[in-house]
């Protein structure tokens, strides 16, 4: 068992799609939560065998692309400060702020460090105690508990040269903004995966019961997806809403209660900035007190930046799943991933860079669904 | 004079570039590059105008092109193809600048000789000679550059090329990695050999050689420090003696008609296949599950997030040959040592041009496109 190969059997994707076609009989709107599974999805062109009457709306589960700009701005802040080794995920260097991105910082001669793991930023500051050590804490809930645990890890060091720009961000609430939006056309969830392999699924009963909203928790590999797609549909021909768990290798209810404790110490909820969405409450989480001391916001006093958004940018309505991406006007011609106007262009995890760089071929196509 | 210095010297007096004859414009204004979203929202060199994909075709396009003038070739290959008399020679240069110097497989040494080599043989070309340029940071250990040294001439007598001229020239330090090597090579090209991107046309048949993304994700997993359960090593490798073999003449005396060969090196598989298709303004269809990707490969990819079709090669080719010799030069590809894994992966079409379009293992398709700058792991 390699976890993997398994999970991508085209035999056995075969059988799913014949169930799900044999039980949908009527349209079906549903969202997919994790930018993960919209970058699996399109990339394996599984929206492109399901019955055309089931729509996947794209959800704003892309870490990358619902981090603010206001937040990219003081990133490429403090890693422009000469005694400063800022430490990032790959994929943050090439989102635009408002006049850069990290890269350009990087060439004019930041101190920008790609690194896999923040306990390697950690590293990083023991080895250079002469300078300051900033990791770009940014995510979901799934990245968290490895930024509690740099954090936490820093203190028991001692360190002082260590910090966190911090903008993590929490999906059960970006589900219920979703909801109550008036333009909501979602129908049913495909909850991401890893988000419950480490908070477990508690949350997800009430917003199912409040929203009459089926929640079916989903992996990230095709026969995973295909998987979420069949209990939903099946739940909502039935006009059930339950949460059902699609992807019980990974997700255990109760999740994973180490690594929630450590958020728990570490991290406390506050109100969020979500790109192109706007303030969801209490959908973040931020230092809590007693490590509030390794927030880089605080340390390097960068509270006076404001952001200017690109007004041609449609991102918020394509992360709210109001517009696929090729609907925004700007998609490959003023934006693309060479030159993106806003986030959704740059992961590959976002909507709009997974659209461009694989579904060029039949925008007809997709324009129809 | 040796052959290979009369060659050096054909190959002045060929291209008669001269400081007389040179013209280059006044300057290079980057805000009137033509392009419609050229590199002007940088001022500065980024890591992604290295990385063999849109940004460094860019800084081809805009900069160095208009910079150069009437002086620059108007084929821009990895590879020059020059007629000296009645020879044809290939003539190719490549800098390396690998990190970490030393790697599971090889060195930056291996890669400064195979890397050229390659270059050449991907031309048709029987690789004569190489120059060699190293570029020291102060303070390097003698004993690192002894090493690389060594695996160079090592390399060098594998490959059967000598290293004819070469330079030294050390930098501050903190004003390098370490080591940068240079090479830059000169090959033989036999007579009714005409490899080039232009002769790919629909119908071809694309082969590559083997597995695929090993270089990449070895070099990955030491630099980083990652460990992924199965020890890859670089797939380092002079390909000329493939080439050679692919090219074997039949009964008829005639060569199989192989249009055009690719290492995919930076970029991958992914920027090979684009820049053939660009080029040639051909598509390519490929079938994604007929790609050989190790399972190691597509583990360590599939954690750190990246596609195994542009994690780079320095082992393998990717050929475009004639639908009618393709079963012949495939079976004689598998005789190789290096290519033993080789694989039909697609076709040409006349469809989608410039596009390369993989078929999924699901049916459905997905374009893959050429990689902007550097490929990033993805944060979860």
């Amino acid at each position: 068992m390699r976890y993997l190969e398994e999970f991508r059997d085209p035999e056995l994707a075969e059988r799913l799609l014949k169930e799900i076609h044999a039980v949908t009989t009527r349209p079906w709107a549903l969202m997919e939560v994790c930018g993960g599974q919209t970058h699996s999805i399109i990339r394996h062109g599984i929206d492109q065998l399901l019955p055309e009457s089931i729509e996947l709306i794209h959800g704003p589960g892309c870490p990358v692309c619902v981090t603010p700009l206001e937040i990219i701005d003081k990133a490429l802040e403090i890693a422009s400060r000469p005694e400063v080794i800022f430490c990032s995920f790959g994929d943050m260097l090439r989102v635009p702020g408002s006049r850069a991105d990290l890269f350009q910082v990087k060439s004019t001669g930041g101190d920008i460090r790609v690194v896999y793991s923040p306990l390697d930023a950690v590293t990083l500051a023991v080895d250079n105690p002469d300078r300051q050590v900033v990791f770009f804490g940014i995510g979901f809930e799934t990245t968290a508990p490895a930024n509690a645990m740099a954090v936490y890890q820093a203190r028991q060091l001692g360190l002082r040269n260590f910090s966190l720009l911090v903008s993590h961000v929490l999906v059960p609430p970006a589900m219920a903004a979703i909801m109550e939006s008036p333009a909501c056309r979602v129908q049913a969830f495909l909850a991401a995966g890893h988000v419950c392999s480490v908070m477990g699924t508690d949350e997800y009963p009430p917003l199912a019961e409040r929203y009459r909203v089926p929640i079916v928790v989903t992996g990230f590999e095709p026969l995973d997806i295909l998987e979420g797609v069949r209990q939903a549909v099946v739940q909502l021909e039935a006009g059930r809403h339950t949460v059902d768990n699609a992807y019980p290798r990974a997700v255990l209810a109760e999740g994973n209660p180490a690594a929630r404790a450590m958020l728990h110490a570490v991290f406390e909820v506050t109100d969020r900035a979500w790109r192109g969405i706007g303030t969801i409450p209490r959908s973040g989480w931020r230092l809590s007190p007693d490590y509030r001391e390794f927030d880089a916001e605080l340390r390097f006093d960068v509270g006076g930046l404001r952001a200017d958004e690109s007004t041609a940018c449609r991102s918020g309505e394509v992360l709210q799943g109001l517009i696929k991406p090729h609907e925004c006007a700007a998609f490959g011609a003023e934006c693309t991933p060479r030159h993106p106007l806003g986030a959704t262009m740059v992961s590959s995890e976002g909507a709009c860079a997974a659209y461009y760089l694989y579904r060029r071929l039949e925008p007809a196509r997709a324009g129809a669904r | 004079m040796t052959a290979a210095e009369t060659a050096v010297t054909a190959v002045a007096a060929v291209t008669g570039v001269t400081a007389e004859t040179a013209k280059t414009a006044e300057t290079v204004d980057p805000a009137a590059w033509s392009c419609p979203a050229p590199l002007r929202d940088s001022p500065t060199i980024v890591m992604g105008h290295g990385g063999g994909g849109a940004m460094s075709a860019e800084l081809v396009e805009h900069l160095f092109l208009p910079a150069f003038g009437e002086a620059a070739a108007t084929e821009l290959d990895d590879c020059a193809v020059l007629a000296v008399g009645s020879a044809r020679l290939a003539f190719s240069t490549d800098s390396y600048v690998v990190h970490p110097l030393f790697f599971p497989g090889g060195s930056i040494g291996e890669l400064a000789v195979n890397g050229t080599v390659n270059d050449l043989a991907m031309s048709g070309a029987m690789p004569l000679c190489l120059s060699t340029a190293f570029i020291l940071e102060e303070g390097t250990p003698l004993a690192d550059l002894a090493r690389i040294a060594t695996a160079m001439g090592a390399a060098a007598r594998r490959a059967g090329v000598r290293l004819v001229t070469g330079d030294t020239k050390v930098v501050d330090a903190g004003h390098g990695h370490g080591v940068f090597v240079n090479t830059a090579g000169i090959g033989l090209i036999a007579d009714g050999v005409d490899i080039r991107p232009a002769r790919v046309r629909p119908g071809d048949a694309v082969l590559v050689s083997g597995d695929l993304g090993v270089h990449g994700i070895a070099v990955l997993s030491c630099r980083e420090g990652l460990e992924f359960g199965t020890a890859l090593e670089s797939d380092t490798a002079p390909l000329h003696g493939l080439v050679a073999t692919m090219l074997d003449r039949d009964s008829s005396g005639q060569h199989p008609d192989v249009h055009a060969l690719r290492d995919p090196t930076r970029g991958g598989l992914a920027a090979s296949l684009n820049e053939i298709a660009r080029a040639a303004g051909v598509g390519i269809d490929i079938v994604e599950r007929s790609v050989p990707v190790p399972a190691a490969v597509a583990d360590a990819c599939g954690v750190l997030g990246l596609d195994p079709l542009y994690v780079a090669n320095e082992g393998k080719l990717v050929a475009f040959v004639a639908r009618d010799d393709a079963d012949r030069v495939l079976a004689a590809m598998r005789r190789h040592p290096n290519g033993r894994g080789a694989a039909l992966i697609g076709t040409v079409v006349e469809d989608h041009p410039a596009m390369v379009v993989a078929r999924t293992a699901f049916g459905a398709t997905r374009v893959v496109d050429l990689p902007v700058g550097e490929q990033l792991p993805r944060i979860c």
